[in-house]
């Protein structure tokens, strides 16, 4: 008998009814029952296998701040854009990017000003344009969560050792302008300020507060391999949050879902790892080392969200030469000069900044789907793939 | 962002390995991984493998998943 | 090492080089006579015309080339109308640079898919561009095909119940294209389905099923297609996701890069939409060919009301859960110059 490899059995047809009946189960008597997730990737999978039809009507899945393009503030992207027009600077990024609404256009629009845009898909993409491009400096525009810090520490890393050991191998055209955000801290202060609000064991919230409710989470299982389900562990024991670390399969998210749900019956709160196939408690020591290494918590602001504290990452000291904050501190400091009104004023008719929180559905934006589009997004969340509104336009259950 | 798949470690070469699933092959960087063994899947990710996939702890999730699903119907 | 100078596209000795190429080439009498244009002999009580132009990067990839391209893809729009393709014109923008060699390789491409596909090369021009205005090559060609009255493939009379049906593995095209694009680093068997439908088409439409509608599945693919349709005849689709045909590696690509299959480009496949009943009918013609292999029934008309509920999506795919969620019109450049 062939055994399937995991990703095929967390995909078996056969348990899907099962585990919908499970849930029903589950769910019933319970009142309305809100899951939020904090993955782009899960709330693809979701749409994707058309889970959210199989829930009961009083149990909700709810997408939180799981994209990291669309969370990158105005402020780094018009850094990015400056770089991207600086004669001699070619900017390498994710695709995503490219298309995300600034004041004054995008970075695609501002190719037609002669910015120099290149599409990577890894840090590494980019290592190589600078390699084989000597003339010219090649900045990497970081953005992601955890699961994109460490490939990136990685390379920064072998390449810090390889330039020490001969200065051929430096590559000092290369630099990295850092726009990664890390999760648990992010989590930690929403939940904090109250902009995320939890049913915690004192029950639930009062009444005029901003947050939306949460009954539990769904956590993000790529960022956990990395990290570890125990840099999760605060969520059931400050917060009083029923959490599970889940995979991106169907069983996955539906077990996930279930085991939420059976956690709220028996009023407890208690934090599991159901994609223990993949994540260790302790997560990946080798990639926490290098980005340890490589990376220290600053501050950073989340777009429609303003400042999360420790929720950034910068590079440290020792790999200055490859800091492109660094390296091109005056162009940045100029790129937002003259820049704060647009700042303050941007996103006026887009719900983005709700949305990402999950107090607004994509569907309660009056443009979704209508002004707002990917071809013209107004906000961000429409530009990425992972974007809340361009996944539910594109991939959303059919009324 | 996220998006991590699974593929198979056909072969490996210091800290660099080829993974392939359903045909399509592509080298990675391993060096984010303490070990792999040839025949593991790994999770790759922007051309870093990120994880082994535990196939065997991959069952036993599977199984505790099924039993807990056999016991409601059961219970109900 | 030879290539293409400027001179190439003054209009003299150089240029006549070019010609030459193509005339050896294309084999046709009318190429050959070297009129300023061809006048050609009226086959059909109808004339189908159509226009291409084809930009892809990179020039050559497995199981094809721009220049097979640039001719299938004007075949097979001629074909999906229901008219026979017979006379196809080939304009070149030539980078100065190009190596000769890629030039002869892909105009005899072109000369053995127009062969293939039995169609002419009859007229054509020439021009060249600095370095650095153009990618090598870029080619349009035109077509001219001969369609029978009272022939209508565009969906007039589709009904409630009529099946859509693929004429084969979706994506291939789309999956090799990106593989080779600096970055990704996937390699794989997989070549682009490039290929001259005349002939499938025929086979279907001699089977005696009764096809209302045809496409060729090109850019955005299934997706593209479908909404097009649902658009311009006012229709409602629903797809089966695990109905389409998906070879084995374009699945894997699909998941690593999340890329939704549907919406992927090709160059060698069809859409159909057939009366209910005469579904197997078509499959069985469609499998009997060469292109038409691994065909299969996706889906179904599930509305033929013009005027929906607002809101309503028009196309929608059965997902895993047997949920449907919405096939939407693939947004955007995932994928730039793909053909």
């Amino acid at each position: 008998m062939t055994t399937l490899p995991a990703h095929e059995a967390f995909r078996r047809k056969d348990l899907i009814g099962p585990l919908a009946d499970s849930i029903a189960r589950e769910a019933e008597g319970l009142g309305p029952v809100r899951i939020m997730h904090v993955c782009g990737t899960h709330e693809r999978s979701v749409n994707r296998f058309g889970l959210r039809a199989l829930l009961p009507p009083n149990v909700r899945i709810v997408a939180g701040p799981g994209c990291p393009v669309c969370v990158c503030p105005l402020p780094e992207l018009l850094a990015a854009r400056a770089l991207a027009l600086k004669a001699g600077t070619v900017l390498a990024s994710f695709g995503d990017m490219l298309s995300v609404p600034m004041p004054g256009g995008s970075l695609l629009d501002a190719r037609r000003s002669g910015a120099e845009l290149r599409v990577v898909y890894s840090a590494a993409d980019a290592l190589a344009i600078a390699r084989a491009e000597k003339k010219r400096e090649i900045v990497f525009f970081s953005v992601g969560f955890e699961t994109t810090t460490a490939p990136t520490a990685a390379l920064l890393t072998a390449l810090a050792r390889e330039a020490a050991i001969s200065v051929k191998s430096a590559v000092p055209n290369f630099s990295v302008l850092s726009s990664n955000r890390l999760v648990p801290e992010a989590l930690r202060a929403l939940l904090g300020s109250g902009m995320l609000e939890a049913d915690g064991p004192n029950g639930p919230s009062i009444d005029g507060r901003n947050g939306p409710s949460i009954d539990g989470l769904i956590l993000p299982g790529h960022v956990s391999a990395i990290i570890g389900s125990e840099a999760f562990r605060f969520l059931a024991d400050d917060f009083g949050i029923p959490s599970v670390v889940a995979g991106f399969e169907p069983v996955d998210l539906l077990a996930s879902i279930r085991e939420l749900l059976a956690q709220k019956r028996r009023g407890i709160h208690e934090l599991r790892n159901l994609y223990s196939r993949a994540v260790l408690p302790e997560g990946n020591l080798k990639a926490k080392a290098l980005m340890a290494e490589v990376y220290e918590n600053r501050d950073a602001e989340w777009r429609g969200l303003g400042i999360l504290p420790g929720t950034g990452l910068a590079l440290r000291s020792a790999f200055a030469a490859y800091d492109a904050s660094a390296k091109f501190r005056k162009t940045l400091s100029e790129s937002v000069a003259g820049q704060e009104a647009a700042i303050q004023d941007e996103a006026a008719g887009c719900l983005c900044s709700r949305v990402i929180l999950g107090s607004a559905e994509p569907g309660d934006c009056p443009h979704f789907g209508s002004v707002c589009v990917p071809e013209n997004p107004l906000g961000p969340c429409m530009v990425s793939e992972e974007g809340t509104c361009r996944i539910r336009l594109e991939y959303g259950e059919a009324t | 962002m996220c998006v991590a798949t699974p593929m198979r470690l056909v072969s490996l070469s210091g800290n660099e390995g080829i993974v392939e699933e359903g045909g399509v092959s592509r080298k990675v960087s391993l060096a984010l991984l303490d070990s792999a063994v040839i025949g593991d899947y790994l999770l790759i990710h922007a051309g870093f493998a990120i994880a082994v996939v535990d196939e065997e702890e991959a069952m036993l999730s599977l199984e505790a998943i099924e039993a807990c699903a056999d016991d409601d119907a059961a219970g109900a | 090492m030879k290539y293409v100078a400027m001179g190439h596209g003054a209009g003299g000795s150089l240029t006549d080089e070019i010609i030459g190429i193509a005339r050896s080439a294309f084999a046709s009498a009318y190429l050959n006579a070297g009129l300023d244009s061809a006048i050609l002999p009226s086959e059909g009580e109808r004339i189908a015309f159509t226009t291409d132009s084809f930009v892809v990067k990179p020039l050559f990839f497995p199981g094809g080339d721009i220049g097979k391209l640039a001719v299938c893809g004007t075949v097979n729009d001629l074909a999906v109308v229901g008219a026979r393709p017979r006379f196809i014109s080939c304009a070149l923008i030539l980078e100065e640079g190009l190596p000769f060699d890629e030039l002869e390789r892909i105009l005899g491409s072109m000369g053995s898919a127009a062969a293939e596909a039995g169609v002419e090369v009859v007229t054509g021009d020439t021009k060249v561009v600095e370095k650095g205005r153009g990618d090598g090559i870029y080619i349009n060609t035109s077509g001219i095909g001969f369609a029978p009255e009272g022939l209508d493939l565009s969906g007039a009379d589709i009904e409630e119940g009529d099946a859509l049906i693929v004429s084969g593995s979706l994506g291939d095209h789309a999956m090799t294209i990106l593989g080779l694009r600096e970055g990704l680093g996937f390699e794989s068997a997989l070549a682009s389905d490039c290929a001259p439908l005349g002939g499938l088409v025929r086979a279907l439409l001699d089977s005696g099923a009764r096809v209302r509608f045809l496409r060729d599945l090109t850019r955005g693919g299934l997706a593209a297609s479908l909404n097009e349709l649902s658009e311009l005849r006012g229709v409602s689709l629903e797809v089966d996701e695990e109905a389409l045909p998906v070879k084995e590696q374009v699945r894997a690509l699909s998941e690593i890069l999340g890329i939704d299959v549907p919406s992927m480009a090709n160059e060698g496949k069809i859409v159909a939409v057939v009366r209910e009943g005469d579904a197997d009918r078509a499959l069985a013609a469609m499998h009997a060919h060469e292109y038409g292999r691994d065909a299969a029934l996706v889906g179904r008309v599930v509305g033929c009301d013009a005027a929906p509920e607002p809101g309503h999506a028009r196309v929608r795919i059965k997902t895993l859960s047997g949920a449907l969620r919405i096939l939407a019109r693939p947004s955007g450049e995932k994928l730039p110059r793909i053909c």
